[in-house]
C-alpha cells in the first residue's frame, strides 16, 4: 500500500485492522501513525480506532485498548471454547501469589519487607520468581536502607494482561481510612 | 502457656451464666463459627494466608465488630489453634507464634487499669496496631480477590494474532531479471574455469601439444630442445609434450638437431613444413 493512498475511511480502517491483526505485540498509536503518510489528529485517530472496535463488537475477537496500545484478542466468554482445544487449563494462582501482586501494584514500589508486614507472613522467594516470570513484576530500584533491599513495581505487561490501561484503573480499594476514622469517632 | 486456663479466667468473670461445653471443656461464647474437629485442622489452617489471616477469619466468622474487639476470648481461641498445631507436630510457622504473643500482650495490656485515658485522650487503644494490620490485610485480601476477577490474557482470554505474523517477520530479499542476469553470467564465468580444470586431462593430447610445440618454432626459430617444455605442464603434461615432438619428428614437420654427445639439441620447423613463407631460413640437417 505505499504507492497508492487510501482515501475513504473504510480503507484506513481495513489497513489498521490488518496492522493490528498481522501484530504479535500491541501496537501503540505512534507505530500505528507510521502506517499512513497522512497526518490525522489524536481525534482523529480515537474515532477511527473506535469504529473500528465496533465494527468488531459481534464477533469473537475484539479490538482493546491497553497500557501499551491497541490489540486484538479473543472474547473471555469464549475462553470455555478454546481450553477444549487444549490438554490442560491454564492453572490459577494461589491466594500467596495473588495478595503478594495486589500489595505490589496498590502500594508499589515496595520491598519483600512491606509485603511481609502487611500479610504478616514471610514471602517465599518462589512467589516474587512467579510474577518475574511473568513479567507482571520488575525491580525498579533499591531502598537506601540496611541491605539495600529491591523495591518492586509492577510492569506495562502487567497492565496488558489485565486489559488495563494505566495503574488508575485498577480496582478501587474497599475504604480503609473511613473504617478508620469510624473507628477514631467510636473512641472518642 | 496453657489456653484453658485463660479461657476460665475469662470466661468466670463477665458472663458467667451459659457455658457451651466441648469435650468437657468450657467453650467461650466466641466461637460461633463452625466448629472445626481436631482432624480437619491440617487442612484448615492451610487454607489460612497466616496469623492474620487467620485472625480476620475468626473475627469476621463471629461477627465481631473489628473496632473493639474483645481481647480474652479473641486471644484463648487464638491459642488453641495454636497449641493444637503445636500438638500435632505441625510445621508452626513462626509468625503464628509472634502473634500469640502480641495478642497476649494487647490482652494484658487491656487489662491493666486505664484511669489515666479519662485524663488524655489521646492514649492510644493497645488495639489500634492490631486493628490497623487486619484492616490493611484484609484491604490486599480483597484488593488479591478483585484482580484475580479481572480477565486475564491466556487464562480468560487470548491475544489474536495472525499466523501469518512469523513469515512477515522474516524480510525476503527482492529479485529482478537484472540480477538474475549478473547471476547467470557469473555463473557462466565460473563454469568456465571449472571447465578448464575439469578436462585438462583431456586437453594433454598429443595433437594439441603438437601445435603447441609448432607454433613456438614458428619464424624458424631453432630451440634448444629444453625450451619445448613447460614445468608448469606437469608431469603428465611433459610425457604429453615429449610425445608430441616425437610425433612432430615422426611426421617429419620438425627437425631435432645434436652436434654431438651431450651437446644441446636444438629443434626447428622442418622445410616441408615451414612451406613457402619460411623459405629463407637457414636450416641444418642432422
Amino acid at each position: 500500500m505505499s504507492t497508492s493512498q487510501p482515501y475513504t475511511p473504510d480503507e484506513y480502517k481495513r489497513i489498521l485492522e490488518t496492522a493490528l491483526l498481522a501484530a504479535s505485540d500491541p501496537l501503540p498509536l505512534s507505530d500505528l501513525k507510521k502506517l499512513f503518510d497522512d497526518e490525522f489528529d489524536d481525534d482523529t485517530w480515537r474515532v477511527l480506532l473506535n469504529d473500528l472496535r465496533t465494527e468488531w463488537s459481534g464477533r469473537g475477537i475484539e479490538l482493546v485498548q491497553l497500557a501499551s496500545g491497541w490489540r486484538f484478542q479473543t472474547r473471555p466468554e469464549y475462553q470455555v471454547y478454546l481450553e477444549r482445544l487444549k490438554n490442560e487449563k491454564p492453572p490459577r494462582y494461589s491466594r500467596a501469589v495473588l495478595e503478594t501482586l495486589a500489595i505490589i501494584a496498590y502500594r508499589q514500589p515496595v520491598t519483600r519487607g512491606d509485603i511481609e508486614d502487611i500479610r504478616g507472613v514471610a514471602v517465599t522467594p518462589n512467589v516474587l520468581k512467579i510474577l518475574e516470570g511473568r513479567g507482571w513484576i520488575d525491580t525498579v530500584g533499591h531502598r537506601d536502607t540496611p541491605g539495600r533491599p529491591a523495591l518492586y513495581a509492577t510492569t506495562k505487561r502487567f497492565l496488558d494482561d489485565l486489559r488495563l490501561r494505566s495503574l488508575a484503573e485498577l480496582p478501587p480499594l474497599t475504604e480503609i481510612e473511613r473504617v478508620m476514622d469510624l473507628a477514631d469517632a467510636a473512641q472518642a | 502457656m496453657n489456653p484453658t486456663n485463660n479461657k476460665i479466667e475469662e470466661m468466670s468473670a463477665p458472663e458467667p451464666a451459659h457455658v457451651a461445653k466441648l469435650y468437657g471443656e468450657p467453650l467461650p461464647e466466641m466461637p460461633k463459627d463452625l466448629y472445626i474437629p481436631p482432624d480437619a485442622l491440617e487442612v484448615y489452617l492451610e487454607s489460612f494466608e497466616g496469623p492474620l489471616d487467620l485472625l480476620l477469619y475468626m473475627i469476621r466468622k463471629a461477627n465481631i465488630n473489628i473496632l473493639d474487639i474483645p481481647m480474652a476470648p479473641l486471644t484463648a481461641q487464638y491459642l488453641v489453634y495454636v497449641e493444637a498445631m503445636r500438638a500435632r507436630n505441625l510445621e508452626l510457622a513462626a509468625e503464628y507464634l509472634l502473634m500469640a504473643a502480641m495478642l497476649l500482650e494487647i490482652k494484658s495490656r487491656m487489662l491493666l487499669p486505664r484511669p489515666r485515658k479519662v485524663e488524655e485522650e489521646e492514649v492510644l487503644d493497645p488495639r489500634a496496631e492490631l486493628v490497623r494490620r487486619l484492616l490493611e490485610y484484609e484491604q490486599m485480601k480483597a484488593a488479591a480477590a478483585k484482580i484475580d476477577a479481572l480477565p486475564q490474557a491466556m487464562r480468560d482470554y487470548q491475544w489474536v494474532s495472525i499466523w501469518i505474523t512469523d513469515e512477515v517477520a522474516e524480510r525476503l530479499p527482492d529479485v529482478n531479471m537484472h540480477d538474475l542476469q549478473v547471476a547467470w553470467l557469473s555463473l557462466m564465468k565460473h563454469a568456465k574455469v571449472m571447465q578448464h580444470h575439469k578436462v585438462r586431462r583431456e586437453e594433454l593430447s598429443v595433437r594439441e601439444h603438437m601445435s603447441i610445440v609448432l607454433r613456438k618454432l614458428q619464424g624458424g626459430a631453432y630451440l634448444e630442445f629444453s625450451e619445448l617444455f613447460d614445468l608448469t605442464f606437469g608431469v603428465a603434461g611433459m610425457i604429453v609434450n615429449f610425445l608430441a615432438v616425437l610425433e612432430l619428428v615422426r611426421e617429419r614437420l620438425i627437425e631435432v638437431t645434436q652436434r654431438e654427445v651431450f651437446a644441446p639439441i636444438y629443434v626447428n620447423l622442418a622445410q616441408s613444413a615451414t612451406g613457402s613463407n619460411d623459405v629463407d631460413v637457414p636450416t641444418v640437417h642432422a
